[in-house]
Protein backbone atom coordinates (compact mmCIF):
# COMPACT_ATOMS: atom_id res chain seq x y z
CA UNK A 1 0.00 0.00 0.00
CA UNK A 2 2.78 2.39 1.03
CA UNK A 3 4.72 1.49 -2.08
CA UNK A 4 1.69 2.19 -4.24
CA UNK A 5 1.13 5.57 -2.61
CA UNK A 6 4.82 6.34 -3.13
CA UNK A 7 4.44 5.53 -6.84
CA UNK A 8 1.48 7.88 -7.12
CA UNK A 9 3.42 10.59 -5.30
CA UNK A 10 6.40 10.12 -7.62
CA UNK A 11 4.15 10.25 -10.68
CA UNK A 12 2.92 13.68 -9.67
CA UNK A 13 6.26 14.93 -8.28
CA UNK A 14 8.28 13.88 -11.36
CA UNK A 15 5.56 15.12 -13.63
CA UNK A 16 5.55 18.58 -12.10
CA UNK A 17 9.35 18.69 -11.92
CA UNK A 18 9.85 17.79 -15.58
CA UNK A 19 7.18 20.07 -16.98
CA UNK A 20 8.24 22.44 -19.77
CA UNK A 21 5.28 24.26 -21.24
CA UNK A 22 3.26 22.99 -18.27
CA UNK A 23 5.01 25.46 -15.95
CA UNK A 24 3.68 28.39 -17.98
CA UNK A 25 0.24 26.82 -18.03
CA UNK A 26 0.21 26.21 -14.29
CA UNK A 27 1.27 29.82 -13.72
CA UNK A 28 -1.61 30.89 -15.93
CA UNK A 29 -4.07 28.65 -14.07
CA UNK A 30 -2.94 29.89 -10.65
CA UNK A 31 -3.09 33.55 -11.68
CA UNK A 32 -6.54 32.98 -13.13
CA UNK A 33 -7.83 31.17 -10.03
CA UNK A 34 -6.38 33.91 -7.80
CA UNK A 35 -8.13 36.62 -9.81
CA UNK A 36 -11.36 34.63 -9.86
CA UNK A 37 -11.59 33.62 -6.22
CA UNK A 38 -9.61 36.29 -4.37
CA UNK A 39 -10.61 39.36 -6.37
CA UNK A 40 -13.71 38.80 -8.48
CA UNK A 41 -15.57 36.55 -6.05
CA UNK A 42 -14.76 38.65 -2.98
CA UNK A 43 -15.10 42.19 -4.34
CA UNK A 44 -17.39 41.93 -7.35
CA UNK A 45 -19.52 38.84 -6.98
CA UNK A 46 -20.93 38.57 -3.48
CA UNK A 47 -24.00 36.39 -3.10
CA UNK A 48 -26.78 38.93 -3.52
CA UNK A 49 -29.28 37.15 -1.26
CA UNK A 50 -26.72 36.84 1.52
CA UNK A 51 -26.49 40.64 1.50
CA UNK A 52 -30.21 41.23 1.80
CA UNK A 53 -31.17 38.34 4.09
CA UNK A 54 -29.59 36.57 7.04
CA UNK A 55 -31.12 33.13 6.74
CA UNK A 56 -33.09 30.90 4.38
CA UNK A 57 -36.42 32.00 5.86
CA UNK A 58 -35.63 35.65 5.09
CA UNK A 59 -34.32 34.70 1.65
CA UNK A 60 -37.52 32.91 0.69
CA UNK A 61 -39.50 35.85 2.01
CA UNK A 62 -37.38 38.28 -0.01
CA UNK A 63 -37.64 36.31 -3.26
CA UNK A 64 -41.38 35.71 -2.76
CA UNK A 65 -41.90 39.44 -2.34
CA UNK A 66 -39.83 40.08 -5.47
CA UNK A 67 -41.95 37.58 -7.41
CA UNK A 68 -45.12 39.32 -6.23
CA UNK A 69 -43.92 42.93 -6.58
CA UNK A 70 -42.56 42.54 -10.10
CA UNK A 71 -45.95 41.57 -11.47
CA UNK A 72 -47.13 44.59 -13.55
CA UNK B 1 -28.91 49.92 -22.11
CA UNK B 2 -30.79 48.87 -19.00
CA UNK B 3 -29.72 46.70 -16.07
CA UNK B 4 -31.31 43.66 -17.69
CA UNK B 5 -29.46 44.28 -20.97
CA UNK B 6 -26.10 44.63 -19.21
CA UNK B 7 -26.75 41.56 -17.08
CA UNK B 8 -27.62 39.54 -20.17
CA UNK B 9 -24.64 40.94 -22.07
CA UNK B 10 -22.33 40.00 -19.21
CA UNK B 11 -23.69 36.47 -19.02
CA UNK B 12 -23.52 36.10 -22.80
CA UNK B 13 -19.93 37.35 -22.86
CA UNK B 14 -18.90 34.84 -20.19
CA UNK B 15 -20.75 31.98 -21.89
CA UNK B 16 -19.29 32.87 -25.31
CA UNK B 17 -15.73 32.83 -23.96
CA UNK B 18 -16.38 29.62 -22.03
CA UNK B 19 -17.64 28.01 -25.24
CA UNK B 20 -14.42 28.90 -27.04
CA UNK B 21 -12.53 26.45 -24.83
CA UNK B 22 -15.04 23.68 -24.14
CA UNK B 23 -15.71 22.34 -27.67
CA UNK B 24 -12.02 22.11 -28.49
CA UNK B 25 -11.46 20.19 -25.25
CA UNK B 26 -14.23 17.75 -26.19
CA UNK B 27 -13.05 17.41 -29.78
CA UNK B 28 -9.32 17.08 -29.21
CA UNK B 29 -9.97 14.58 -26.39
CA UNK B 30 -11.55 12.22 -28.92
CA UNK B 31 -8.96 12.69 -31.67
CA UNK B 32 -5.97 12.23 -29.35
CA UNK B 33 -7.60 9.15 -27.79
CA UNK B 34 -8.08 7.61 -31.25
CA UNK B 35 -4.42 8.31 -32.06
CA UNK B 36 -3.23 6.78 -28.82
CA UNK B 37 -5.42 3.74 -29.50
CA UNK B 38 -3.59 3.30 -32.81
CA UNK B 39 -0.29 3.54 -30.92
CA UNK B 40 -1.55 0.93 -28.44
CA UNK B 41 -2.46 -1.44 -31.25
CA UNK B 42 0.57 -0.87 -33.50
CA UNK B 43 3.26 -0.08 -30.89
CA UNK B 44 4.59 2.34 -33.54
CA UNK B 45 6.43 5.21 -31.82
CA UNK B 46 5.24 7.61 -34.53
CA UNK B 47 1.68 7.36 -33.20
CA UNK B 48 2.90 7.84 -29.65
CA UNK B 49 4.56 11.13 -30.61
CA UNK B 50 1.54 12.14 -32.68
CA UNK B 51 -0.84 11.48 -29.78
CA UNK B 52 1.52 13.30 -27.39
CA UNK B 53 1.63 16.34 -29.65
CA UNK B 54 -2.18 16.68 -29.85
CA UNK B 55 -2.34 16.06 -26.11
CA UNK B 56 -0.06 19.06 -25.61
CA UNK B 57 -2.41 21.28 -27.60
CA UNK B 58 -5.32 19.78 -25.65
CA UNK B 59 -3.47 20.62 -22.43
CA UNK B 60 -2.97 24.26 -23.44
CA UNK B 61 -6.64 24.69 -24.27
CA UNK B 62 -7.68 22.80 -21.14
CA UNK B 63 -5.44 24.90 -18.88
CA UNK B 64 -6.61 28.22 -20.26
CA UNK B 65 -10.25 27.21 -20.33
CA UNK B 66 -10.46 25.40 -17.00
CA UNK B 67 -12.76 27.05 -14.46
CA UNK B 68 -14.05 29.71 -16.87
CA UNK B 69 -17.46 28.12 -16.34
CA UNK B 70 -17.26 28.88 -12.62
CA UNK B 71 -17.67 32.57 -13.43
CA UNK B 72 -21.12 31.76 -14.75
CA UNK B 73 -21.92 30.32 -11.33
CA UNK B 74 -20.68 33.51 -9.66
CA UNK B 75 -23.08 35.42 -11.88
CA UNK B 76 -26.01 33.22 -10.89
CA UNK B 77 -25.55 34.16 -7.24
CA UNK B 78 -24.93 37.86 -7.83
CA UNK B 79 -26.75 38.93 -10.97
CA UNK B 80 -29.50 36.31 -11.11
CA UNK B 81 -30.34 35.80 -7.45
CA UNK B 82 -34.12 35.48 -7.94
CA UNK B 83 -33.51 32.86 -10.60
CA UNK B 84 -30.99 30.99 -8.43
CA UNK B 85 -33.44 30.80 -5.56
CA UNK B 86 -36.44 29.98 -7.74
CA UNK B 87 -34.76 27.01 -9.48
CA UNK B 88 -33.57 25.57 -6.19
CA UNK B 89 -31.81 22.23 -6.28
CA UNK B 90 -32.93 21.39 -9.80
CA UNK B 91 -30.19 23.56 -11.16
CA UNK B 92 -27.86 23.09 -8.20
CA UNK B 93 -27.85 19.27 -8.25
CA UNK B 94 -26.58 18.78 -11.83
CA UNK B 95 -23.99 21.53 -11.34
CA UNK B 96 -22.78 19.96 -8.09
CA UNK B 97 -22.52 16.53 -9.72
CA UNK B 98 -20.67 18.13 -12.62
CA UNK B 99 -18.20 19.82 -10.28
CA UNK B 100 -17.42 16.64 -8.34
CA UNK B 101 -17.18 14.39 -11.41
CA UNK B 102 -15.09 16.90 -13.32
CA UNK B 103 -12.71 17.45 -10.44
CA UNK B 104 -12.07 13.81 -9.61
CA UNK B 105 -12.10 12.33 -13.11
CA UNK B 106 -10.19 15.07 -14.82
CA UNK B 107 -7.72 15.74 -12.00
CA UNK B 108 -6.85 12.04 -11.81
CA UNK B 109 -6.77 11.03 -15.45
CA UNK B 110 -5.38 14.27 -16.89
CA UNK B 111 -2.40 13.85 -14.54
CA UNK B 112 -1.83 10.23 -15.63
CA UNK B 113 -2.21 11.26 -19.28
CA UNK B 114 0.44 13.97 -19.06
CA UNK B 115 2.78 12.58 -16.43
CA UNK B 116 2.27 8.85 -16.94
CA UNK B 117 4.10 8.18 -20.24
CA UNK B 118 6.67 5.41 -19.56
CA UNK B 119 5.57 5.29 -15.91
CA UNK B 120 2.30 3.42 -16.16
CA UNK B 121 1.44 0.56 -18.51
CA UNK B 122 0.39 1.44 -22.06
CA UNK B 123 -3.08 0.06 -21.37
CA UNK B 124 -3.54 2.13 -18.23
CA UNK B 125 -2.29 5.21 -20.01
CA UNK B 126 -4.70 4.65 -22.88
CA UNK B 127 -7.56 4.16 -20.43
CA UNK B 128 -6.61 7.44 -18.72
CA UNK B 129 -6.62 9.29 -22.02
CA UNK B 130 -10.07 7.97 -22.89
CA UNK B 131 -11.33 8.67 -19.36
CA UNK B 132 -10.08 12.26 -19.60
CA UNK B 133 -12.33 12.74 -22.61
CA UNK B 134 -15.19 10.79 -21.05
CA UNK B 135 -14.88 12.90 -17.86
CA UNK B 136 -15.12 16.12 -19.87
CA UNK B 137 -18.10 14.72 -21.76
CA UNK B 138 -19.89 13.68 -18.56
CA UNK B 139 -19.30 17.20 -17.24
CA UNK B 140 -20.92 18.56 -20.37
CA UNK B 141 -23.86 16.23 -19.81
CA UNK B 142 -24.74 17.74 -16.44
CA UNK B 143 -24.33 21.31 -17.62
CA UNK B 144 -26.58 20.57 -20.57
CA UNK B 145 -29.12 18.86 -18.31
CA UNK B 146 -29.31 22.10 -16.31
CA UNK B 147 -29.64 24.18 -19.46
CA UNK B 148 -32.25 21.86 -20.96
CA UNK B 149 -34.35 22.09 -17.83
CA UNK B 150 -34.55 25.84 -18.37
CA UNK B 151 -35.81 25.22 -21.92
CA UNK B 152 -38.20 22.44 -20.88
CA UNK B 153 -38.84 22.44 -17.11
CA UNK B 154 -39.87 18.91 -16.06
CA UNK B 155 -39.61 16.69 -13.00
CA UNK B 156 -40.28 19.48 -10.51
CA UNK B 157 -43.01 21.09 -8.42
CA UNK B 158 -43.17 24.69 -7.27
CA UNK B 159 -43.31 24.96 -3.48
CA UNK B 160 -45.02 28.25 -2.51
CA UNK B 161 -43.74 27.90 1.06
CA UNK B 162 -40.14 28.21 -0.02
CA UNK B 163 -40.68 29.98 -3.38
CA UNK B 164 -38.51 27.27 -4.92
CA UNK B 165 -38.96 24.54 -7.47
CA UNK B 166 -38.31 21.15 -5.94
CA UNK B 167 -37.20 18.09 -7.85
CA UNK B 168 -39.75 15.27 -7.76
CA UNK B 169 -38.36 13.12 -10.57
CA UNK B 170 -34.59 13.09 -11.02
CA UNK B 171 -34.75 10.81 -14.06
CA UNK B 172 -37.20 13.13 -15.82
CA UNK B 173 -34.75 15.99 -15.32
CA UNK B 174 -31.60 14.04 -16.19
CA UNK B 175 -33.01 12.23 -19.23
CA UNK B 176 -35.57 14.62 -20.65
CA UNK B 177 -35.66 14.33 -24.45
CA UNK B 178 -34.55 17.95 -24.64
CA UNK B 179 -31.44 17.14 -22.56
CA UNK B 180 -30.60 13.97 -24.52
CA UNK B 181 -30.82 15.72 -27.89
CA UNK B 182 -29.03 18.82 -26.72
CA UNK B 183 -26.22 16.75 -25.22
CA UNK B 184 -25.68 14.69 -28.38
CA UNK B 185 -25.86 17.70 -30.68
CA UNK B 186 -23.56 19.84 -28.53
CA UNK B 187 -20.89 17.21 -27.88
CA UNK B 188 -20.86 16.22 -31.54
CA UNK B 189 -20.38 19.87 -32.51
CA UNK B 190 -17.33 19.83 -30.23
CA UNK B 191 -16.00 16.76 -32.05
CA UNK B 192 -16.51 18.57 -35.36
CA UNK B 193 -14.56 21.57 -34.10
CA UNK B 194 -11.75 19.37 -32.75
CA UNK B 195 -11.51 17.62 -36.11
CA UNK B 196 -11.48 20.91 -38.01
CA UNK B 197 -8.71 22.10 -35.70
CA UNK B 198 -6.61 18.97 -36.32
CA UNK B 199 -7.06 19.20 -40.10
CA UNK B 200 -6.37 22.96 -40.11
CA UNK B 201 -3.24 22.81 -37.98
CA UNK B 202 -1.94 19.84 -39.95
CA UNK B 203 -2.50 21.74 -43.19
CA UNK B 204 -0.40 24.59 -41.77
CA UNK B 205 2.60 22.22 -41.70
CA UNK B 206 1.93 21.31 -45.32
CA UNK B 207 1.54 24.97 -46.25
CA UNK B 208 4.89 25.75 -44.63
CA UNK B 209 6.42 22.81 -46.52
CA UNK B 210 7.90 21.38 -43.34
CA UNK B 211 8.99 18.04 -44.74
CA UNK B 212 9.78 16.62 -41.30
CA UNK B 213 6.13 16.93 -40.34
CA UNK B 214 4.63 15.95 -43.71
CA UNK B 215 3.83 12.35 -42.80
CA UNK B 216 2.59 13.44 -39.38
CA UNK B 217 0.32 16.06 -40.98
CA UNK B 218 -1.15 13.75 -43.61
CA UNK B 219 -1.87 10.98 -41.09
CA UNK B 220 -3.36 13.47 -38.64
CA UNK B 221 -5.53 14.87 -41.43
CA UNK B 222 -6.86 11.40 -42.20
CA UNK B 223 -7.84 10.78 -38.55
CA UNK B 224 -9.23 14.30 -38.16
CA UNK B 225 -11.24 14.23 -41.38
CA UNK B 226 -12.77 10.80 -40.75
CA UNK B 227 -13.68 11.77 -37.19
CA UNK B 228 -15.04 15.09 -38.41
CA UNK B 229 -17.10 13.56 -41.21
CA UNK B 230 -18.75 11.03 -38.91
CA UNK B 231 -19.31 13.67 -36.21
CA UNK B 232 -20.70 16.24 -38.66
CA UNK B 233 -23.10 13.66 -40.13
CA UNK B 234 -24.30 12.66 -36.67
CA UNK B 235 -24.49 16.32 -35.71
CA UNK B 236 -26.95 16.90 -38.55
CA UNK B 237 -29.04 13.93 -37.39
CA UNK B 238 -29.10 15.07 -33.76
CA UNK B 239 -29.79 18.61 -34.93
CA UNK B 240 -32.96 17.24 -36.47
CA UNK B 241 -33.83 15.66 -33.10
CA UNK B 242 -33.06 18.89 -31.27
CA UNK B 243 -35.22 20.82 -33.76
CA UNK B 244 -38.10 18.41 -33.23
CA UNK B 245 -37.88 18.95 -29.46
CA UNK B 246 -37.91 22.71 -29.98
CA UNK B 247 -41.03 22.35 -32.13
CA UNK B 248 -42.75 20.37 -29.38
CA UNK B 249 -41.67 22.40 -26.34
CA UNK B 250 -40.79 25.86 -27.63
CA UNK B 251 -42.93 26.53 -30.71
CA UNK B 252 -42.28 30.28 -30.51
CA UNK B 253 -38.54 29.66 -30.80
CA UNK B 254 -39.10 27.46 -33.85
CA UNK B 255 -41.31 30.13 -35.44
CA UNK B 256 -38.61 32.76 -34.81
CA UNK B 257 -35.93 30.44 -36.26
CA UNK B 258 -38.01 30.30 -39.45
CA UNK B 259 -39.31 33.89 -39.53
CA UNK B 260 -42.64 32.11 -39.65
CA UNK B 261 -45.67 34.25 -38.80
CA UNK B 262 -48.75 32.64 -40.36
CA UNK B 263 -49.14 28.98 -39.50
CA UNK B 264 -50.32 26.51 -42.11
CA UNK B 265 -50.66 22.84 -42.89
CA UNK B 266 -47.84 21.44 -45.01
CA UNK B 267 -45.55 24.32 -44.00
CA UNK B 268 -42.39 24.90 -46.01
CA UNK B 269 -38.88 25.39 -44.66
CA UNK B 270 -36.99 28.53 -45.64
CA UNK B 271 -33.76 27.23 -47.16
CA UNK B 272 -32.52 30.71 -47.84
CA UNK B 273 -34.18 34.04 -47.16
CA UNK B 274 -33.72 37.72 -46.47
CA UNK B 275 -36.00 39.15 -43.81
CA UNK B 276 -37.91 42.33 -44.50
CA UNK B 277 -36.69 45.05 -42.10
CA UNK B 278 -40.01 46.87 -42.61
CA UNK B 279 -41.76 44.14 -40.63
CA UNK B 280 -42.11 45.83 -37.25
CA UNK B 281 -44.75 43.86 -35.38
CA UNK B 282 -45.90 40.26 -35.64
CA UNK B 283 -49.45 41.35 -36.43
CA UNK B 284 -48.81 43.95 -39.15
CA UNK B 285 -49.55 42.94 -42.72
CA UNK B 286 -45.99 43.44 -44.03
CA UNK B 287 -44.49 40.40 -45.76
CA UNK B 288 -41.75 39.09 -43.42
CA UNK B 289 -39.42 38.30 -46.34
CA UNK B 290 -37.85 40.34 -49.09
CA UNK B 291 -36.76 37.14 -50.70
CA UNK B 292 -36.96 33.47 -49.84
CA UNK B 293 -36.37 30.01 -51.27
CA UNK B 294 -38.63 27.48 -49.58
CA UNK B 295 -38.59 23.69 -49.45
CA UNK B 296 -42.29 22.73 -49.56
CA UNK B 297 -43.72 20.73 -46.63
CA UNK B 298 -40.30 20.42 -45.03
CA UNK B 299 -41.06 22.42 -41.87
CA UNK B 300 -44.14 20.27 -41.17
CA UNK B 301 -42.09 17.15 -41.75
CA UNK B 302 -39.23 18.22 -39.49
CA UNK B 303 -41.40 19.73 -36.76
CA UNK B 304 -44.21 17.16 -36.65
CA UNK B 305 -42.87 14.20 -38.66
CA UNK B 306 -45.82 14.65 -41.00
CA UNK B 307 -45.51 16.65 -44.26
CA UNK B 308 -49.14 17.79 -44.03
CA UNK B 309 -49.19 18.70 -40.31
CA UNK B 310 -50.13 22.15 -39.07
CA UNK B 311 -47.25 24.16 -37.62
CA UNK B 312 -48.27 27.29 -35.67
CA UNK B 313 -46.62 30.57 -36.61
CA UNK B 314 -45.87 33.54 -34.40
CA UNK B 315 -49.33 35.05 -34.96
CA UNK B 316 -51.07 31.76 -34.20
CA UNK B 317 -49.14 31.33 -30.96
CA UNK B 318 -50.02 34.89 -29.95
CA UNK B 319 -53.70 34.52 -30.82
CA UNK B 320 -54.20 30.85 -29.86
CA UNK B 321 -57.34 29.02 -30.98
CA UNK B 322 -55.66 26.27 -33.01
CA UNK B 323 -55.94 22.61 -32.11
CA UNK B 324 -52.81 21.22 -30.51
CA UNK B 325 -51.42 17.71 -30.87
CA UNK B 326 -53.12 16.55 -27.66
CA UNK B 327 -56.50 17.69 -28.99
CA UNK B 328 -56.76 20.75 -26.75
CA UNK B 329 -57.25 24.24 -28.12
CA UNK B 330 -54.23 26.51 -27.67
CA UNK B 331 -54.74 29.48 -25.36
CA UNK B 332 -53.89 32.94 -26.62
CA UNK B 333 -50.99 34.72 -24.95
CA UNK B 334 -53.50 37.20 -23.45
CA UNK B 335 -55.32 34.26 -21.81
CA UNK B 336 -52.01 32.89 -20.54
CA UNK B 337 -51.13 36.33 -19.15
CA UNK B 338 -54.46 36.40 -17.30
CA UNK B 339 -53.84 32.94 -15.84
CA UNK B 340 -50.27 33.90 -14.93
CA UNK B 341 -51.46 37.03 -13.12
CA UNK B 342 -54.01 34.89 -11.30
CA UNK B 343 -51.20 32.52 -10.24
CA UNK B 344 -49.10 35.37 -8.87
CA UNK B 345 -52.10 36.92 -7.09
CA UNK B 346 -53.04 33.66 -5.36
CA UNK B 347 -49.37 33.08 -4.54
CA UNK B 348 -49.53 36.40 -2.66
CA UNK B 349 -52.84 35.42 -1.02
CA UNK B 350 -51.37 32.08 -0.01
CA UNK B 351 -48.46 33.71 1.78
CA UNK B 352 -50.70 36.20 3.59
CA UNK B 353 -53.18 33.48 4.59
CA UNK B 354 -50.37 31.27 5.82
CA UNK B 355 -48.86 34.08 7.89
CA UNK B 356 -52.28 34.81 9.41
CA UNK B 357 -52.96 31.12 10.10
CA UNK B 358 -55.98 31.10 7.75
CA UNK B 359 -55.68 27.48 6.63
CA UNK B 360 -58.85 27.34 4.50
CA UNK B 361 -57.85 30.36 2.40
CA UNK B 362 -54.31 29.06 2.12
CA UNK B 363 -55.48 25.66 0.81
CA UNK B 364 -57.84 27.27 -1.71
CA UNK B 365 -55.10 29.66 -2.88
CA UNK B 366 -52.62 26.83 -3.25
CA UNK B 367 -55.04 24.80 -5.37
CA UNK B 368 -55.62 27.75 -7.69
CA UNK B 369 -51.87 28.35 -7.84
CA UNK B 370 -51.21 24.74 -8.86
CA UNK B 371 -53.87 24.96 -11.58
CA UNK B 372 -52.29 28.07 -13.06
CA UNK B 373 -48.64 27.32 -12.35
CA UNK B 374 -47.86 26.30 -15.97
CA UNK B 375 -48.55 29.95 -16.90
CA UNK B 376 -46.88 31.56 -13.87
CA UNK B 377 -44.25 33.37 -15.92
CA UNK B 378 -46.83 34.89 -18.27
CA UNK B 379 -48.08 36.95 -15.34
CA UNK B 380 -45.01 39.18 -15.71
CA UNK B 381 -45.52 39.82 -19.42
CA UNK B 382 -46.83 43.34 -20.10
CA UNK B 383 -47.79 42.99 -23.76
CA UNK B 384 -48.53 39.75 -25.58
CA UNK B 385 -45.95 40.58 -28.26
CA UNK B 386 -43.21 40.64 -25.62
CA UNK B 387 -43.11 36.82 -25.81
CA UNK B 388 -41.73 37.02 -29.37
CA UNK B 389 -37.92 36.71 -29.38
CA UNK B 390 -35.62 38.69 -31.65
CA UNK B 391 -36.66 37.15 -34.97
CA UNK B 392 -33.82 38.41 -37.24
CA UNK B 393 -31.14 37.35 -34.76
CA UNK B 394 -32.64 33.88 -34.27
CA UNK B 395 -33.40 33.43 -37.98
CA UNK B 396 -29.94 34.38 -39.25
CA UNK B 397 -27.99 32.62 -36.50
CA UNK B 398 -29.89 29.43 -37.23
CA UNK B 399 -29.03 29.68 -40.90
CA UNK B 400 -25.37 30.42 -40.18
CA UNK B 401 -25.20 27.29 -38.00
CA UNK B 402 -26.98 25.04 -40.50
CA UNK B 403 -25.10 26.31 -43.54
CA UNK B 404 -21.75 25.94 -41.79
CA UNK B 405 -22.79 22.44 -40.66
CA UNK B 406 -23.45 21.53 -44.29
CA UNK B 407 -20.18 23.13 -45.34
CA UNK B 408 -18.25 21.07 -42.76
CA UNK B 409 -19.62 17.81 -44.18
CA UNK B 410 -18.53 18.90 -47.65
CA UNK B 411 -15.18 20.11 -46.31
CA UNK B 412 -14.34 16.77 -44.68
CA UNK B 413 -15.42 14.85 -47.79
CA UNK B 414 -13.19 17.01 -50.02
CA UNK B 415 -10.26 16.68 -47.60
CA UNK B 416 -10.64 12.90 -47.54
CA UNK B 417 -10.85 12.73 -51.32
CA UNK B 418 -7.74 14.87 -51.73
CA UNK B 419 -5.71 13.11 -49.07
CA UNK B 420 -6.48 9.62 -50.46
CA UNK B 421 -6.80 10.23 -54.20
CA UNK B 422 -4.59 13.28 -54.83
CA UNK B 423 -1.48 14.81 -53.32
CA UNK B 424 -2.92 17.08 -50.66
CA UNK B 425 0.55 18.14 -49.55
CA UNK B 426 0.91 20.19 -52.77
CA UNK B 427 -2.51 21.84 -52.73
CA UNK B 428 -1.81 25.21 -51.22
CA UNK B 429 -5.35 26.47 -51.79
CA UNK B 430 -6.74 23.60 -49.71
CA UNK B 431 -4.30 24.32 -46.91
CA UNK B 432 -5.67 27.85 -46.76
CA UNK B 433 -9.26 26.59 -46.88
CA UNK B 434 -8.53 24.24 -43.97
CA UNK B 435 -6.87 27.00 -41.95
CA UNK B 436 -9.71 29.43 -42.57
CA UNK B 437 -12.25 26.77 -41.62
CA UNK B 438 -10.97 26.77 -38.01
CA UNK B 439 -12.68 30.08 -37.09
CA UNK B 440 -15.81 28.92 -38.93
CA UNK B 441 -15.99 25.96 -36.54
CA UNK B 442 -16.14 28.38 -33.63
CA UNK B 443 -18.68 30.61 -35.36
CA UNK B 444 -21.01 27.66 -35.98
CA UNK B 445 -20.95 26.68 -32.29
CA UNK B 446 -21.55 30.22 -31.08
CA UNK B 447 -24.37 30.68 -33.60
CA UNK B 448 -26.01 27.49 -32.31
CA UNK B 449 -25.93 28.79 -28.76
CA UNK B 450 -27.30 32.16 -29.89
CA UNK B 451 -30.29 30.33 -31.42
CA UNK B 452 -30.82 28.29 -28.26
CA UNK B 453 -30.53 31.17 -25.81
CA UNK B 454 -31.80 34.23 -27.72
CA UNK B 455 -34.56 32.19 -29.32
CA UNK B 456 -36.08 31.36 -25.93
CA UNK B 457 -36.35 34.94 -24.78
CA UNK B 458 -38.07 36.44 -22.85
CA UNK B 459 -37.84 33.28 -20.76
CA UNK B 460 -35.03 32.33 -18.46
CA UNK B 461 -37.17 29.30 -17.54
CA UNK B 462 -39.65 28.51 -20.28
CA UNK B 463 -43.14 29.83 -19.37
CA UNK B 464 -42.21 30.06 -15.69
CA UNK B 465 -39.79 32.93 -15.19
CA UNK B 466 -38.98 35.76 -17.57
CA UNK B 467 -35.48 37.20 -17.65
CA UNK B 468 -36.49 40.58 -16.21
CA UNK B 469 -37.86 38.92 -13.04
CA UNK B 470 -34.84 36.64 -12.65
CA UNK B 471 -32.37 39.50 -12.45
CA UNK B 472 -31.07 40.99 -9.17
CA UNK B 473 -31.65 44.67 -8.47
CA UNK B 474 -28.02 45.71 -8.74
CA UNK B 475 -26.81 49.08 -9.91
CA UNK B 476 -26.29 49.13 -13.67
CA UNK B 477 -22.84 50.65 -13.23
CA UNK B 478 -21.63 47.69 -11.15
CA UNK B 479 -22.71 45.26 -13.87
CA UNK B 480 -21.05 47.47 -16.51
CA UNK B 481 -17.84 47.44 -14.49
CA UNK B 482 -17.73 43.65 -14.21
CA UNK B 483 -18.65 43.34 -17.88
CA UNK B 484 -15.55 45.29 -18.88
CA UNK B 485 -13.36 43.49 -16.32
CA UNK B 486 -14.43 40.20 -17.89
CA UNK B 487 -13.94 41.51 -21.38
CA UNK B 488 -10.38 42.47 -20.48
CA UNK B 489 -9.60 39.27 -18.56
CA UNK B 490 -11.03 36.91 -21.14
CA UNK B 491 -9.31 38.73 -23.96
CA UNK B 492 -5.99 38.44 -22.14
CA UNK B 493 -6.61 34.72 -21.60
CA UNK B 494 -7.54 34.22 -25.22
CA UNK B 495 -4.43 36.05 -26.41
CA UNK B 496 -2.38 33.93 -24.00
CA UNK B 497 -3.92 30.74 -25.35
CA UNK B 498 -3.46 31.69 -28.98
CA UNK B 499 0.13 32.79 -28.25
CA UNK B 500 1.11 29.58 -26.44
CA UNK B 501 -0.74 27.46 -28.96
CA UNK B 502 0.97 29.12 -31.96
CA UNK B 503 4.37 28.76 -30.31
CA UNK B 504 3.78 25.06 -29.70
CA UNK B 505 2.47 24.51 -33.22
CA UNK B 506 5.51 26.25 -34.71
CA UNK B 507 7.75 24.02 -32.63
CA UNK B 508 5.94 20.95 -33.96
CA UNK B 509 5.84 17.37 -32.71
CA UNK B 510 8.95 15.51 -31.54
CA UNK B 511 9.11 12.95 -34.33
Amino acid sequence: MRERLMKVWLLYADGFRNMTIGKTLWALILIKLFIMFCILRVFFFPNYLNNVADNDFQKEDFVSQQLIDRCP
Amino acid sequence: MSLIDWSRAQFALTAIYHWIFVPLTLGLALVMAIMETIYYRTKNDFWKQTAKYWQTLFGINFAVGVATGLILEFEFGTNWSNYSWFVGDIFGAPLAIEGIVAFFMEATFVAVMFFGWNKVSRGFHLASTWLTGIGATISAWWILVANSWMQYPVGMEFNPDTARNEMVDFMAVAFSPMAVNKFCHTVLSGWVLGSIFVVGVSCWYLLKKRDKEKDFALKSIKIGAWTGLVAAGLCALTGDGAGYEVAQRQPMKLAAMEGYYEGEEGAGLVAFGILNPAKETPTDSVDPFLFRIEVPHMLSLLAERDPEAFVPGIKNILEGGYTQKDGTVALSVEEKIARGRNAITVFSHYRIAKAEGDTATAIAARETLEENMPYFGYGYIKNAEDVVPNVPLTFYMFRIMVMLGGYFILFFMVVLFLVYKKDLSRMKWMHWVALLTIPLGYIAGQAGWAVAECGRQPWVIQDMLPTNVAVSQLSTSSVQLTFFIFLFLFTVMLIAEIGIMCKTIKKGPKL
